[in-house]
């Protein structure tokens, strides 16, 4: 396998902005001091007089974004994930979702690959917050095209939207779309099913390789769409494939493990097993360290997928 | 009035000041990351109070009557962790694990891997909420600890750094010492142009502290300060510090750009030798 060419998530966002701004003039893009890290600096360069930069204010660029896209503008607010969904999670609750905002928050520094600003810096929590409230589109791109592709999508569409991109740079994995409510095949299978979002899709598909050098199939699904989930993916890959493991660079307690789970638990129950964080905060480190550290390494991919085969005894 | 000061005891903290400078460019560097300009910012004042000022016991850091220090700016950890060193809370060998995997030396000050940090920060405007909080419980025991901390100018943008100045008014609270580093910028530039703060003072005042200005970088002047503010009775006081971000490092002075970058290899040498090391 040639590596993966790797490219940044916030960089494809920050370009798709400026072209996105280019098309429509309703477009208007806020920040809160960190525009130059969220690449929103490029819109802001390109269109001054449609581009605000708050200060270091989030739960005020949140409500001013929702307060702006009352005349009908198309609003996008960034800045990291923890100061998103975390510090300004009351903003984006009522001023975004209960008044039905067209609000677009892309929350960059999603997870641990934050690296050395630590555990405060590493947002765990975010998909499950957001997830949670009423009506909110989530979207974790798996790649920087993808990540362009959900930017042109989520202008595209009516109502509050969360997207969680990431410091690092990801390997680009996906075909360049993005579809809400479809979680893309990105390699079929039938001896299990990996859905994985993120840095942890490039993971899983690593994973399925060495799984394969060994005879086992695994079938790898890009679960970007958070919500709207692709319900009836999850149901045909626990049908077909009869065991489920899922990667994230989040809290397994409220991130996509929780959300399959919670379906085939009710709809199709088989064996499920969640890779992400487990319930405690991150720390400082080099980010792909961190990954291994927290055990979400393609080692451990690659042994939970294992023994869940062996416990159903699938392989010796 | 203006105090006199031993000019043994100016000549130390000089000298502290311009060693944590040192490790501040030294860690940053080591670790590939970092924020040095607001930790050079600060480094005058964290001198003065961890060489001198604070009533503080390394031997012993959780001492109850000890005086607290938040740094709310919690990013600039370095100048900190330097004056923690410096202090004998933590071996210097140790500043250039800043950052790394399993180190007490967290990208923003950590209270809960190294004994002496009084407050986990990193979120901007939460340290100075908990300062008020360890001001009350002072006085609810009736403790002589005096309460400081450090907030950044771009914090000041947050709307709860105003939540705990109106509190700290509120509740009288005259063990408690805010000390303002202005150097006029923030991560994406000067903030009187992303969203301008003047007359901060006057609004600090308005919020019912009692405030004094000086100069960031002039140990009379901030030992002076701290002086002032143990005899304002019934109010905190706010001291507005004015410095310059990147203080000490010429090509880092005034400069956003050194807000969240570490020197490169050159830089480092160029830095270390304007700060008197020859390599
Ligand atoms: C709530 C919050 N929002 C954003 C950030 C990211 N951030 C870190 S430092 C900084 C700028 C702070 O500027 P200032 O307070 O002036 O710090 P200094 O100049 O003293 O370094 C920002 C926006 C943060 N740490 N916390
Ligand atoms: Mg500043």
């Amino acid at each position: 396998m040639p590596p993966r060419r790797v490219e940044s998530l916030r960089d494809a966002y920050g370009k798709t902005l400026v072209e996105l701004g280019e098309q429509d003039p309703r477009m208007v893009v806020l920040d809160a001091d960190l525009s130059g890290s969220t690449r929103t600096a490029l819109f802001g360069k390109r269109f001054p007089d449609r581009f605000f930069n708050v200060g270091v204010a989030e739960q005020n660029m949140i409500s001013i974004a929702a307060g702006l896209s009352t005349g009908g503008r198309v609003v996008f607010a960034s800045t990291f994930a923890v100061f998103a969904a975390g510090l300004a999670y009351n903003a984006i609750r009522q001023s975004v979702g209960y008044n039905r905002a067209n609000v677009k928050i892309v929350a960059t520094h999603g997870g641990l690959t934050v690296g050395g600003d630590g555990g405060t810096h590493q947002m765990l929590e975010d998909v499950g917050l957001m997830r949670g409230l009423p009506g909110m589109t989530v979207v974790v791109p798996a790649d920087a095209p993808e990540t362009a592709a959900a930017t042109r999508f989520l202008h595209a569409s009516e109502g509050p939207a969360y997207m969680r991109l990431s410091r690092e740079g990801f390997p680009v994995v996906t075909d360049g779309t993005f579809h809400l409510g479809r979680f893309p095949v990105l390699r079929d299978g039938s001896d299990l099913t990996f859905l994985a979002n993120g840095v942890m899709v490039a993971r899983a598909l690593d994973a399925a390789d060495r799984l394969a050098a060994v005879g086992i199939q695994a079938r790898v699904l890009d679960a970007s769409s958070m919500k709207p989930l692709d319900e009836s993916a999850i149901l045909r890959a626990a049908k077909e494939t009869g065991a489920l493991v899922t990667l994230e660079e989040h809290t397994v307690l409220t991130g996509l493990g929780a959300a399959v789970a919670a379906v085939t638990a009710e709809r199709y129950p088989v064996p499920v097993r969640r890779i992400g964080t487990p319930d405690v905060f991150g720390e400082s480190g080099d980010p792909w360290e961190l990954l291994d550290h927290f055990g979400l390494g393609v080692d451990r991919v690659v042994d939970v997928a294992w023994d869940l085969l062996r416990e159903r005894g699938r392989v010796a | 009035m203006p105090g006199s000061y031993p000019a043994e005891l100016l000549e130390t903290l000089s000298q502290r000041a311009l060693e944590m400078r040192r490790n501040i460019l030294r860690m940053t560097h080591a670790a590939g990351s970092g924020h040095p300009g607001g930790s050079l910012s600060a480094t005058d004042v964290l001198a003065a109070l961890f060489f001198h000022e604070l009533r503080i016991r390394p031997e012993d850091p959780a001492w109850k009557d000890r005086d607290r220090f938040v740094l709310s700016k919690g990013h600039a950890a370095p100048a900190l962790y330097a004056a923690m060193a410096g202090r004998g809370f933590l071996p210097p060998g140790e500043l250039l694990t800043l950052r790394r995997l399993g180190s007490r030396l967290q990208g923003h000050v950590d209270a809960r891997k190294l004994p002496g940090v009084e407050a986990s920060t990193g979120c901007l405007a939460q340290g100075i909420s908990m300062a008020v909080g360890m001001a009350l419980d002072a006085r609810l025991d009736g403790r002589p600890s005096r309460v400081y901390a450090m907030i950044g100018d771009g914090e000041c943008q947050e709307g709860q750094t105003w939540e705990a100045l109106m509190a700290g008014a509120h509740y009288h609270l005259d063990n408690l010492v805010g000390i303002l580093d202005r150097n006029g910028i923030e991560t994406d530039g000067s903030t009187e142009e992303i969203m301008a703060l003047e007359p901060v003072e006057a609004k600090m005042q308005a919020f019912g502290w009692h405030t004094l200005s000086i100069d960031a970088h002039d140990f009379p002047q901030i030992l002076d300060a701290f002086a002032e503010a143990k005899r304002t009775r019934g109010k905190p006081t706010m001291i507005v510090a004015h410095s310059v971000k990147g203080k000490g490092v010429s090509f880092m002075e005034g400069k956003a750009a050194y807000h969240g970058k570490p020197p490169t290899d050159a830089e480092l040498v160029r830095g270390l030798r304007e700060l008197g090391v020859e390599s």
